[in-house]
């Protein structure tokens, strides 16, 4: 990739090299199908996955290596609009995005939309209000621009501080993907897998930047489209026979629900319910009195061992008495037990209505849910707009015209997996409700004692009421497993399931690279170069961002081995947080000429502030528990700080002058792709 | 550097432009989000029309906004004269 080519030829030669690569990669998938057919071992295949597909990427970070400080951080800002989208896609979408969102879309049904529609709906926002200005502002980092709009160095570094805090939550959720995938297929110990994984995201990034980043990007982007496409494919072309699932999984949404009402009403699964229901009862009713209850449950479990043991009944009854003893082999082991079983509730309830707007028992129910599907997209929303590591993806097109059109292309290569979604949910629901409840215990496809076997907590089966049949009731999936299981549930070969793994690991992958890329990037180029040491050489700069990227990297790792928190609050508090620091100040630093420096930083502190605060009493995590505000959950704390941010803005501005008139030219700089006798704000 | 009157234009079409497009995006979410359980009481390809928004219908217009509003900028930065010119 010689300097001094033309974009044209460049786009040309890009175009060349992915054809021939997505060529290549269609054929290694068919030398493992065979090898598959040949009788080679699944293991293998596992290895053969995981280890191609992360020396592809580092054979990529490989070859972008780079000594220039623009093609560091901003790839020499030559990525064309269509690759650009392809990268910023797999950038986007992270192992929630591939992992998570069909499970829980399986899961909530119409609720779990809000994911689909923040998640895309955000890309609006950033084409409407600030990629083409970044573009045209054109420096490395989203605290560069506050920076200079805003003048001085306390913009600067609270959008420092914001951009570590929601990248860091962020990157967090995205390692431990990459450790759970890496464990799962290759039988590593999870914290042996974030590791491993960790080696595999240095390797894209550190040597070549924003510019290995984007090039391995998009390669992992075609990975992870095809991963994502087959299995419901074939779904749909098994249960249908037509092998477009966006188009047919309305008449499936159909069955599914008319299977929903008849399982409701089926006595056994009544029967299963109620069962769940006495067990939560009971635990409910010893928890009020613990001690008591443990005695009595304790003399009574031991009672019933000792008579097994005397009438010398078969081992596994003597077994099973022998576990139930066990509960109570001291009071905090019981009383573990019975917060589990407090949790059965849950599953004596009735078939959540797959596609039903905001079920619930009564109006105030349904309202509530209505106001946190609404919130819940506003701040995934505004989130995607203020993420930085997404908007520092607009700094690398060559012009503000192919950065316009390249949020079209970021949008359609999201689209495509965003709206394949909630089809294959809707398609395994299907599956599960025809072929899996009904059957006999004795007749369980293979697949279920494999995932058992993986890990208990994906899925459990166990025979409740007795009769040997499965019930809808008896089954608990975890959502991971819906989209990792589907090729085996479809009945794919093993080859499949691979593929799959290894489209999860792009995702986790991709999206981590850009995200330490943003941390990193924060510290060595906004607080080193910009504020300590504005005179450091260009070869200094760039041994110091290598130099923190690898610490970041590493600390990340760590805090992920310790396991914080839940995946999907996680990402969910980023987008809040991002959204409530970010975007007011973002928005009027464009289209508010009057804002000004102090405005830009109460905004910005008031919407974090509101929003960590609200985040921190309400989330049980952190065990303050206070009440919520109007109902809105945790994870939308985003709601009330991105309002905070912007009165913090319109206040601070207006009890202070207005900025002077270079500020004023700046603004007219960003607004303009072209003016006669413009400014300059080009970075070097 | 003062802004001509040719400018000021550019720049209130673009305001204007963003405002219809954002209110569209708006409705879309929004407006049919709110009403998601009074609208589902008819199907498109099978699905309650609210569910069908909200897994592909919404989606879509997102993507016609965006692609609209990147063609519509372009142009008019060609008939401001104000598009960048061919040194990349």
């Amino acid at each position: 990739m010689a300097a001094v080519q033309t974009q044209a030829s460049f786009n040309q030669s890009l175009k060349k090299y992915y054809s021939f690569y997505t060529g290549g990669f269609i054929v290694f998938l068919i030398v493992l199908a065979i090898l598959e057919q040949m009788g080679v071992p699944n293991r293998w295949i596992g290895y053969l996955f995981l280890f191609a597909t992360i020396g592809l990427y580092a054979g990529i970070g490989i070859m972008s290596r780079t000594a220039d400080v623009a093609e560091y951080y901003v790839a020499g800002r030559r990525v064309p609009a269509f690759f650009n989208g392809m990268a910023t896609g797999a950038d986007w979408m992270s192992a929630a995005s591939f992992i998570g969102m069909a499970g829980t879309l399986y899961h909530t049904g119409y609720d779990g939309l809000a994911f689909i529609m923040g998640w895309t709906g955000g890309y609006c926002l950033v084409a409407l209000f600030l990629a083409p200005y970044l573009r045209k502002f054109g420096q490395f980092t989203i605290p560069d621009f506050l920076g200079a709009r805003y003048g001085g160095n306390i913009p600067r570094l609270i959008g420092v501080i914001a951009a570590i805090i929601c990248s860091f939550t962020y990157v967090i959720a995205q390692i431990y993907g990459v450790g759970i995938i890496t464990s799962r297929f290759t039988g590593l110990e999870f914290g042996v897998g974030v590791f491993v994984g960790l080696a595999g995201i240095l390797v894209c990034s550190f040597l070549g930047g924003m510019r290995a980043v984007t090039w391995t990007q998009v390669a992992q982007y075609v990975i992870l489209i095809i991963a994502y496409m087959i299995p419901p494919v074939w779904l749909a072309a098994k249960q249908t026979g037509v092998p477009v699932p966006q188009l047919v999984y309305g008449y499936q949404l159909q069955k599914v629900t008319e299977r929903e009402k008849q399982l409701d009403a089926d006595p056994r699964e009544q029967e299963v319910r109620s069962i769940f229901k006495q067990k939560a009862d009971a635990a409910n009713a010893a928890l009020k009195n613990p001690e008591a209850a443990y005695a009595e449950g304790k003399a009574l479990a031991e009672k019933r061992l000792a008579d097994l043991k005397a009438a010398n009944a078969p081992a596994d009854q003597i077994k099973k008495a022998e576990a139930d003893a066990a509960v109570y082999k001291d009071l905090d082991s019981a009383k573990g037990q019975w917060n589990k079983d407090k949790g059965l509730a849950a599953r004596a309830a009735p078939n959540r209505p797959h596609a039903e707007a905001f079920p619930g028992k009564d109006e105030k129910t349904r309202d509530t849910a209505r106001l946190n599907f609404l919130a819940l997209v506003f701040c995934l929303m505004v989130g995607t707009a203020a993420l930085p590591h997404i908007l520092m993806r607009y700094y690398t097109t060559p012009s503000v015209k192919e950065a316009r059109q390249s949020v079209f292309w970021s949008l359609f290569f999201i689209f495509l997996l965003y709206f394949t979604a909630p089809a294959l949910a809707v398609l395994v629901k299907y599956e599960v409700f025809h072929n899996l409840v009904g059957i006999s215990f004795a007749q369980l496809p293979k697949w279920v004692a494999a995932w058992q076997h993986v890990d208990a907590t994906l899925i459990s089966l166990a025979d409740i009421n007795g009769d040997g049949i499965v019930q809808r009731a008896e089954i608990m999936i975890g959502g991971d497993i819906v989209v990792l299981a589907t090729p085996e549930i479809a009945g794919l070969p093993y080859v499949i399931s691979g593929l799959v793994a290894a489209g999860g690991l792009a995702a986790a992958l991709s999206t981590a690279d850009g995200l330490l890329l943003t941390i990193a990037n924060a510290l060595s180029h906004d607080v080193y170069y910009k504020m300590i040491d504005p005179n450091a050489p260009t070869t200094r700069r760039l041994s110091i961002a290598k130099g923190l990227l690898l610490v970041v990297a590493l600390i990340a790792a760590y805090v992920t081995s310790l396991k914080p928190g839940d995946i999907l609050f996680l990402v969910g508090a980023a987008f809040s947080l991002a959204a409530s620091a970010f975007f007011p100040a973002l928005v009027c630093g464009v289209f508010w000429k009057r804002a000004n420096k102090a405005g830009a930083i109460i905004g910005m502190l008031a919407g974090l502030g509101v929003c960590m605060y609200y985040m921190y009493t309400r989330y049980p995590f952190f065990g303050v528990n206070m009440p919520f505000w109007y109902g809105i959950n945790p994870i939308s704390a985003g709601i009330f700080g991105i309002p905070a941010g912007f009165i913090g803005i319109i206040v601070g501005t207006y009890l202070t002058p207005a900025p002077n008139s270079s500020v004023q030219e700046l603004v007219d700089h960003v607004r303009y792709p072209n003016l006669a006798g413009d400014i300059d704000t080009r970075a070097a | 550097m003062q802004l001509t009157e040719r400018h000021q234009e550019y720049w209130r079409r673009n305001l204007r432009i963003t405002a219809i497009l954002l209110a569209i995006w708006f409705v879309v979410t929004f407006v049919i989000g709110y009403f998601a359980r009074e609208l589902s009481t008819f199907t498109v390809l099978g699905f309650p029309f609210s569910f069908y928004m909200g897994a592909q219908g919404s989606l879509i217009i997102y993507v016609l906004i965006i692609w609209y509003y990147a063609h519509y900028m372009n142009k008019l930065d060609n008939e401001y004269g104000v598009q960048e010119g061919e040194e990349q």
